[in-house]
C-alpha cells in the first residue's frame, strides 16, 4: 500500500518491486474473489496481484481465510464470486490437474505407498514425460532438498524435517508456475524451523519461481517473503514488504497482530503537516509522531509505539513530549533480549524492550524501580483504524 | 555431592510388584485362548484326522478303529506300522474327489471375483458419503446378519424357483422366463449375497481411512480423478482387497448350504462331498480325509491373511 517516502525503512532485494511498476502485469490476479461456506464468508471480495518471481505471504489468524484464497487458486475451492487469472487466463472450470500450479500440503500429502524418488517423479509421470528426463529431474531434485541416500525410502521410514523436504520436492519437479506452500513449516520443531525459513527462502531466489506461502506465524512470513498480506476475517488488511507492515501498519489490527505494540489512545491536537501532537492523559507532557497523513485535528487517534523502540530511564529525562513514568511490574528475560512491564499510573502496563548488547550492565533495572518511558517522535505511528 | 565412586543408585521400584517366579494374571490370561483352541479347533482336528487314518466297516460306528490305546506303546507301533493311508489313496484314484475339489476352487475363486467387483464400488460409494449417512449404510450391510442365515438362503429359493419372484417380475416386463433354481449360477448369487459383507467391511475399513488430502495432492500433480483412483486410491485399499478376498474365499471353498439348497446335482462342491460320504455312503474315513486335505489347502490362504492382518495392525 502507501509506502510513506519520509520513512526509509530497510527492505529486503530493494531492487525487486514489479508491484511498484505501473507496466508489470501480475502472474495471479485475484479479483474481488469471495467465497461462502454455509453462511459464513470465508474470503470477502479480495482483490489481490501477485507477480512473477514474488515470494508472497497470506498472513493471518485461523479462520481469516487465507487458506481458501490459495486453495480457490489451486483450484480446490470454487469462488462465489469474483474471477481468479493466471498468466491473464481465467482459471474458472479448470480442475486442479489442468492448473500449472502444485501445492505442498500442511499434512505433506505423501503416498505412502510410493518411495521417496516415486513421490517426486508422480508429478512428472503424469506429464508424460520419457523416462531418462523423469530420473535426472528426480536426482536433480533430490540434490536440491539433500537427500540423495533415501531416494529409495517410504515415507514413514523419514523424519519429520525429511518428509518436509520430499513434499516440497514433489511439488517443484514438475516446473510449476507457481508453489502454493500451505503452512509448511507448522509441523516443525523451533530449531528446523528457522533453519527451513531461510532455506526455503534460499531456495526461492536460487529458483526463481513464484512462491505463495500462507501461515500464521508472523516471523515465518517475515524471514521469507518478498511481500505480506495480512488478513482479517476474510478481507485483506494491508499488503506490504515486512518491513512495512511491521514499521508502518495501516491499523491497530496489523499493528497488533504483528510483533507487539503499544497503543496509546489519544486526541489529536495539532497537525503542522509534518509532526503530529496528540493529548493522552497518560503522558502528561503530550505525545509527538512524524506522520505524513493529514489527521484532523480533535479526533481520536491511537499512538503505536514498538517495546523495542522504548528507551527505559532510571533517572528522569528533562521533561517533553513522549515522556512516561511508570513503575517496573514484571522483567522477563528471554537472553538475547528483556522485556519490561512498566505500569503507568493509570493501571495501564507498557512494554518496553531491550537488546542485552553487553553482558554486564552497571544500573540494572530492577523490579519495582521507578522508570521513565521515552520514544522518538519518527518511531511513534499514527493510526485512526 | 561427588559423582565418582558414589554408588549406583538403587532402584526401588523394581523391587515392586509381584515376586519373581509365578505368572501374573495376564499371563493366566493370555493362556485362555489357547485352552479355546485347544478344545474346540485341535481336539476335534486330531479327532477328524485319527478319522482318516481309519478304515471302514459295516457296524456302528462304520469304522474300525486302528489304534488301539489300551496295548499301550505296542498298540501304537502296531497303528504305525500298519499305516497306509488308505483314504487317501483312495481319494487319489477316485477322479470324483478331485473333480469336486477343484469345483470348489473354482465356485470359490469366481464368487470372490465377482464380490470384489460389486463390493468395491459400493464400500467406495460408502465411504465418499457424508459420515451420518456413512453410518446408515453401514447398518444397511450389517442388517441382513440379524436373520437367520437359513431363512436368508430359503427366501432366494423362493426367488429364483421357475414360479417365483424374479419369473413374476421379468413376466410383468414381457421378458422371458428363466430356470435358474438348482444350477451353477444360482450358488453363485447365493454366495456372492451370503458373502458381500465380508467383502465390503474390510474394504470399507481401508477406504474409510483414506486421508483426502493424498486425492488432492493426486490431483495437483496432475491426475483426473480417474487417473487418481488407480495411481493412489486403489493400490493404497489392497490390504482391504486383499483381507476381503480371503475372508470371502476360504470359508467359501468349503460352503455347504447354499451349493446344496440352491445348487443342481451337478453342482459340484466339496462340502457336498463330504456331506455324502459321511451321511449317505456312510465312509467316515473317506470323508474324515476329504476334509483334512481342504484344511489342508487352506492353511496358505490362512497363513496369508494372518500376516496381511499383522501388518495393518502395524500401520496404526
Amino acid at each position: 500500500m502507501n509506502a510513506k517516502p519520509r520513512l526509509n525503512i530497510g527492505a529486503v532485494r530493494s531492487s525487486f518491486a514489479p508491484w511498484a511498476d505501473p507496466s508489470a502485469s501480475p502472474l495471479v490476479r485475484f479479483e474481488a474473489v469471495t467465497k461462502r461456506f454455509g453462511g459464513e464468508t470465508a474470503v470477502d471480495a479480495v482483490s489481490l496481484d501477485i507477480y512473477e518471481g514474488e515470494f508472497f505471504a497470506l498472513l493471518g489468524p485461523s479462520g481469516c481465510g487465507k487458506t481458501t484464497l490459495m486453495r480457490m487458486l489451486a483450484g480446490f475451492e470454487t469462488p462465489d464470486a469474483g474471477r481468479i487469472t493466471l498468466a491473464g487466463q481465467d482459471l474458472a472450470g479448470r480442475p486442479p490437474h489442468l492448473r500449472p500450479v502444485n501445492m505442498m500440503f500442511q499434512s505433506y500429502a505423501l503416498f505412502p505407498h510410493l518411495s521417496v524418488a516415486q513421490n517426486i517423479a508422480f508429478g512428472l509421470r503424469q506429464q508424460k514425460k520419457p523416462k531418462g528426463e523423469v530420473a535426472a529431474r528426480v536426482d536433480e531434485m533430490l540434490a536440491l532438498v539433500r537427500l540423495e541416500g533415501l531416494a529409495h525410502r517410504k515415507p514413514d521410514q523419514l523424519s519429520g524435517g525429511q518428509r518436509q523436504r520430499v513434499a516440497l520436492a514433489r511439488a517443484i519437479a514438475p516446473k510449476p508456475r507457481m508453489l502454493l506452500l500451505d503452512e509448511p513449516l507448522g509441523a516443525l520443531d523451533r530449531k528446523l524451523r528457522e533453519e527451513t525459513q531461510f532455506e526455503l527462502m534460499a531456495l526461492q531466489q536460487r529458483l526463481g519461481m513464484t512462491f505463495l506461502i500462507v501461515t500464521h506465524d508472523q516471523e515465518e512470513a517475515m524471514i521469507t517473503a518478498d511481500r505480506i498480506a495480512v488478513m482479517r476475517a476474510g478481507q485483506l488488511a494491508q499488503i506490504g514488504r515486512p518491513a512495512e507492515v511491521y514499521e508502518a501498519p495501516n491499523s491497530r489490527y496489523v499493528a497488533d497482530f504483528i510483533g507487539d505494540v503499544n497503543l496509546f489512545e489519544a486526541r489529536v491536537t495539532e497537525d503542522d503537516g509534518d509532526i503530529i501532537r496528540l493529548a493522552s492523559p497518560e503522558a502528561p507532557d503530550g505525545l509527538e509522531a512524524i506522520e505524513d497523513d493529514e489527521v484532523p485535528v480533535g479526533s481520536t487517534a491511537w499512538l503505536a509505539v514498538r517495546p523495542e523502540k522504548m528507551r527505559v530511564h532510571l533517572d528522569p529525562p528533562p521533561p517533553g513530549p513522549n515522556r512516561l513514568e511508570g513503575q517496573v511490574a514484571d522483567i522477563g528475560y528471554l537472553g538475547d533480549w528483556t522485556t519490561y512491564l512498566v505500569e503507568l499510573p493509570g493501571g495501564r502496563t507498557i512494554r518496553a524492550a531491550r537488546a542485552n548488547a553487553s553482558r554486564v550492565v552497571e544500573r540494572p533495572v530492577d523490579w519495582d524501580d521507578k522508570v521513565w518511558l521515552t520514544f522518538a517522535p519518527d518511531s511513534a505511528v499514527v493510526l485512526t483504524q | 555431592m561427588s559423582v565418582t565412586g558414589a554408588p549406583r543408585p538403587r532402584r526401588p521400584w523394581k523391587r515392586l510388584g509381584r515376586p519373581r517366579g509365578s505368572p501374573s494374571w495376564e499371563a493366566r490370561a493370555a493362556f485362555l485362548p489357547y485352552l479355546w483352541l485347544g478344545l474346540f479347533f485341535l481336539a476335534p482336528f486330531l479327532l477328524v484326522a485319527k478319522l482318516s487314518l481309519s478304515d471302514v466297516v459295516l457296524a456302528i460306528p462304520p469304522y474300525a478303529p486302528k489304534l488301539d490305546w489300551s496295548a499301550g506303546l505296542a498298540g501304537v507301533a502296531a497303528f504305525v506300522r500298519a499305516l497306509d493311508f488308505e483314504a487317501y489313496a483312495r481319494m487319489g484314484h477316485d477322479g470324483l474327489y478331485l473333480a469336486a475339489y477343484l469345483s470348489s476352487l473354482k465356485f470359490a475363486a469366481v464368487a470372490t471375483l465377482i464380490l470384489l467387483l460389486t463390493g468395491y464400488p459400493l464400500a467406495y460409494g460408502m465411504a465418499r458419503c457424508r459420515p451420518s449417512v456413512r453410518q446408515a449404510l453401514l447398518m444397511a450391510v450389517i442388517l441382513p446378519f440379524w436373520t437367520s442365515f437359513l431363512i436368508r438362503v430359503y427366501a432366494w429359493i423362493a426367488i429364483l424357483k421357475p414360479a417365483g419372484l424374479l419369473n413374476m417380475a421379468l413376466s410383468q416386463v414381457g421378458l422371458p422366463a428363466v430356470d435358474i433354481l438348482n444350477t451353477d449360477t444360482a450358488v453363485y448369487i447365493g454366495l456372492v449375497y451370503a458373502y458381500l459383507p465380508f467383502m465390503v467391511l474390510p474394504l470399507y475399513a481401508v477406504l474409510e481411512r483414506q486421508d483426502d488430502s493424498l486425492l488432492e495432492a493426486a490431483a495437483d500433480l496432475g491426475c483426473t480423478p480417474f487417473q487418481t483412483f488407480w495411481r493412489v486410491t486403489f493400490p493404497l485399499s489392497l490390504p482391504g482387497v486383499a483381507a476381503g478376498a480371503l475372508l470371502c474365499f476360504i470359508p467359501m471353498v468349503g460352503e455347504f448350504v447354499i451349493p446344496d439348497l440352491l445348487g443342481g446335482s451337478g453342482t459340484l462342491m466339496l462340502g457336498k462331498t463330504i456331506w455324502t460320504e459321511f451321511f449317505s455312503n456312510r465312509d467316515w474315513p473317506a470323508a474324515s480325509a476329504v476334509a483334512i486335505v481342504l484344511l489342508a489347502t487352506l492353511v496358505i490362504p490362512i497363513v496369508l491373511f494372518q500376516r496381511q492382518q499383522t501388518k495393518l495392525m502395524e500401520q496404526r
